[in-house]
């Protein structure tokens, strides 16, 4: 750390004498070495700051957007803040009070039809009824004068008089909510902010969680069965060939994702090159055709194709280091070459092993594009939930919730990954 | 096959990698049981290759290897019994010093209060006794050195192979090594092939130097044979400092010859390495083994000499002279009252004798 310095300094000077260490020329010491450091200082900074800015434009910052959204109830709160200031008294026993319904009366007459529109899809995740509910009244208040207005509304629509509705409320008044990480976990608050499971129908999210787990770790521990071997065999081979097999493990990232994806699509599916060979070669029959494409099988088998090389880079970069003389040594001493890879060169290849494992499966576990493509209804992973709710039904703080666990999900299993491995075992090169 | 006293036979072996270039050609060597035979030779020679094929690494291209009368071209590398010490000794680094010692045992399948006793007495022959439980790169390179013998001794192997094993440590420790491996041969009585690129090295510990270049043995001797009695100039140059003085044989006179130089100088040596009158020859020459101004006078040989550059080096002056037509000549003058008063540019009459200049063939 920089600061080490001057706090060594401090001691010293507090040790000696009270007066502090001055240079040849008269200058204190510690003022002398700062100016000394600041060029340096300021070239550093200088050199990082781009990166830095851009960092935290790009990434830091919607991080922390994202976090925030996810608990985010405070826009409702700005809508009606009069009728929910009122609302915290209600005794929540029988109906609210004439005062009540007239402050939520004025409050939706007067509001903008943009910010009510916007405020009823948040309280219609509540109570679904709510949106329709106000849409409606927004309409009808335009003709109620003067009070009182409790029997008005009513007479209006008869949901005014059903406590379960005002009951709802109660769910949106803190600025802060924890509705959307229940619901990424198949739970909710019902109407007396209890939580409760979802209904059996509406149960996506745990079993999504499950699969996305699944499929992440079997997509990893393919990659990890398909490319130690050739990992091993670049490793030992001389370097004009490894070289040359290297750009064939590369070669995938020449083209695009997509065109990879879809080249997949046309290999696999049931009228496929892949289907129809089987076919040809009498290995089944028309009728049997394989069902690979548009299933979770799909989602992994081109996963497991797309991700191989971030399996086979950080192994073939420590597996090179492993000198060939361990081997040597271990077959020289006795061991068959079984039990020398076992004991010998498999654990000196760990740090390999788990630089790429953790590259995989953090990159898979985020996958959004092959499943969409491939995986049908199958083959949907969370990533997939979280575009839905970005782009369809705009329920952003869902999305946020979702995007939160998974960001939470990692950092626990990384601090997992350092209790039992360590993390300065992982080498990439 | 081999014969009875031959512990290791190497039987016409040849090697090659690209079936282009023969890097070991036709190798017959016998090594009697307790040997310590050193391969010498400069890099590229062939010997890291024999050794390799020894050890099961390699496979010779042509020829069989022996091993106490078996052949063993065909016995993979973990039945040979054979141990290794190899170049950056090769500990696992993810063993400790123990783990490293008794993987070989455990191999074997020794019981564990064996392995452990077994694992300790050797540890305690290389002075590592306390080192047991670190990990290798906690030690230092002569201990990894030790811990790395130790291992290749600890089950009893009929033979032990060493490659390049000193080359990592710097030279005060190269040499405390030296004496400690002689030892501990002398001492178990082991079977040694050591190969090295140091002539000092082999020169310290071997019994016998098989000096290798292009592919082959160029010679096979105890270190004194080899030094005092080159067979040919490859030896004679690449084993300690030598003079070498070309010219053409003029005539043979049985177990001597003179070689008559270029400048017309008429030198008197022993015949070794030349056939007929009119070859053209080296004659190879000790530093140590020529007189300046010797006032005896039972030298055969005898000329007049420029001294060009005088190197003071404590104990003798390194004197560069020409003598012959060859200005490299190199004399050591013994820093004694005589040698003294030698002076740059000044001529010095250089006398040596018959028996110590060496007619060989010309490289």
């Amino acid at each position: 750390m920089q600061i080490s310095p001057f706090l060594f300094g401090d001691k010293i000077m507090n040790e000696r004498t009270a007066d502090p260490i001055l240079t040849t020329e008269g200058i204190p010491l510690k003022v002398s070495l700062q100016k000394a450091e600041r060029r340096n200082k300021i070239r550093a900074t200088l050199l990082v700051a781009p990166l830095l800015f851009f960092i935290l434009i790009t990434f830091l910052i919607p991080i922390g957007d994202m976090l925030l959204r996810s608990v985010d109830d405070s826009y409702i709160n700005t809508v009606f803040p009069k009728t929910f200031e009122k609302y915290k008294k209600w005794d929540r026993q029988g109906l609210p009070s004439e005062e009540l319904y007239k402050t939520m009366f004025f409050e939706v007459k007067e509001g903008s039809g943009y910010s009510i529109g916007k405020a009823t899809t948040r309280m219609n995740y509540a109570k679904s009824g709510w949106k329709s509910l106000l849409k409606k009244s927004k309409r009808k208040f335009k003709k109620i004068e003067e009070g009182p207005y409790k029997e008005q509304m009513i007479a209006i629509d008869k949901r005014w008089g059903d406590m379960e509705y005002w009951k709802a409320l109660g769910v949106m008044v803190d600025p802060t909510t924890a509705g959307y990480y229940l619901n990424a976990v198949d739970l909710k608050y019902n109407v007396d902010k209890e939580i409760v499971q979802q209904k059996e129908n509406r149960r996506i999210y745990n079993h999504t969680w499950v699969k996305t787990f699944k499929v992440s770790l079997l997509v990893m521990f393919f990659c990890l069965i398909l490319g130690y071997p050739i990992s091993y065999l670049l490793s030992t081979l001389p370097l004009k060939y490894s070289n040359l097999l290297m750009i064939c493990v590369l070669l995938p990232f020449w083209t695009s994702l997509l065109v990879r994806t879809v080249a997949w699509m046309v290999m696999l599916q049931q009228k496929g090159v892949f289907n129809n060979l089987l076919v040809m070669a009498n290995v089944i029959a028309d009728e049997n055709r394989f069902k690979l494409m548009y299933n979770e099988t799909a989602t992994i088998i081109v996963m497991t194709q797309i991700l191989l090389p971030f399996m086979v880079l950080p192994l073939y970069s420590v597996m090179r280091t492993i000198s060939p003389n361990y081997m040597r040594a271990a077959l020289n001493l006795g061991a068959s070459p079984l039990h020398a890879f076992w004991k010998i060169y498999m654990p000196n290849s760990v740090p390999g092993i788990s630089a790429g494992c953790m590259l995989v499966f953090i990159l898979a576990i985020g996958y959004y594009i092959t499943p969409e493509l491939v995986g049908g209804k199958d083959g949907q992973m969370i990533g997939n939930w979280i575009a839905y709710h970005l782009k369809t039904t705009l329920n952003w703080g869902l999305s946020a919730a979702l995007g939160a666990i998974l960001l939470g999900v990692l950092t626990v299993l990384y601090w997992v990954y350092n209790k039992l491995v360590g993390i300065e075992n992982i080498k990439l090169g | 096959m081999g014969s009875s006293d031959s512990f290791v036979k190497f039987d016409k072996v040849d090697k090659s990698y690209d079936g282009e270039v023969l890097v070991v050609k036709d190798l017959n060597v016998d090594i009697p049981k307790g040997e310590f035979l050193t391969m010498l030779g400069p890099s590229g020679s062939g010997k890291t290759t024999t050794l390799m094929m020894l050890a099961g690494f390699e496979t010779p291209t042509g020829g069989e290897i022996y091993l106490e009368g078996e052949a063993i071209n065909k016995i993979p590398p973990n039945k040979r019994g054979i141990g290794m010490v190899f170049q950056n000794y090769a500990l696992f680094p993810h063993l400790t010093v123990n783990e490293n010692l008794a993987f070989p045992l455990e191999v074997r399948k020794l019981n564990k209060s064996d392995i452990e006793e077994k694992v300790k007495k050797t540890l305690d022959m290389v002075e590592l006794g306390e080192f047991g439980n670190r990990m290798p790169l906690q030690l230092s390179g002569g201990q990894q050195q030790r811990v790395a013998l130790a291992r290749s001794l600890v089950f009893e192997p009929r033979l032990v192979l060493m490659d390049e094993p000193l080359g990592a440590l710097d030279k005060k420790l190269r040499e405390q090594m030296q004496y400690e491996i002689k030892h501990i041969h002398e001492r178990i009585g082991i079977t040694v092939v050591y190969v090295t690129h140091d002539q000092s090295e082999a020169l310290t510990m071997s019994n016998r130097i098989a000096v290798f270049n292009d592919g082959k043995i160029q010679q096979i001797s105890s270190p004194d044979v080899l030094y005092e009695k080159p067979e040919n100039a490859f030896v004679a140059n690449f084993i300690g400092e030598n003079n070498q003085l070309t010219g053409k044989v003029k005539s043979i006179n049985g177990k001597n010859c003179v070689v008559t130089t270029d400048q017309g100088d008429d030198i008197t040596s022993l015949k070794i390495n030349v056939n007929s009158v009119g070859d053209r020859s080296t004659v190879s020459l000790r530093p140590e083994r020529v007189e300046i101004n010797s006032t005896e006078g039972n030298f055969e040989n005898s000329f007049n000499a420029k001294v060009k550059e005088l190197i003071y080096l404590g104990d003798h002056i390194r004197t560069r002279v020409e003598v012959c037509g060859n200005d490299q000549f190199i004399v050591k003058v013994p820093n004694s009252y005589k040698g003294a008063n030698l002076k740059e540019g000044t001529s010095v009459k250089l006398s040596w004798k018959a028996s110590d200049s060496r007619a060989l063939d010309l490289r």
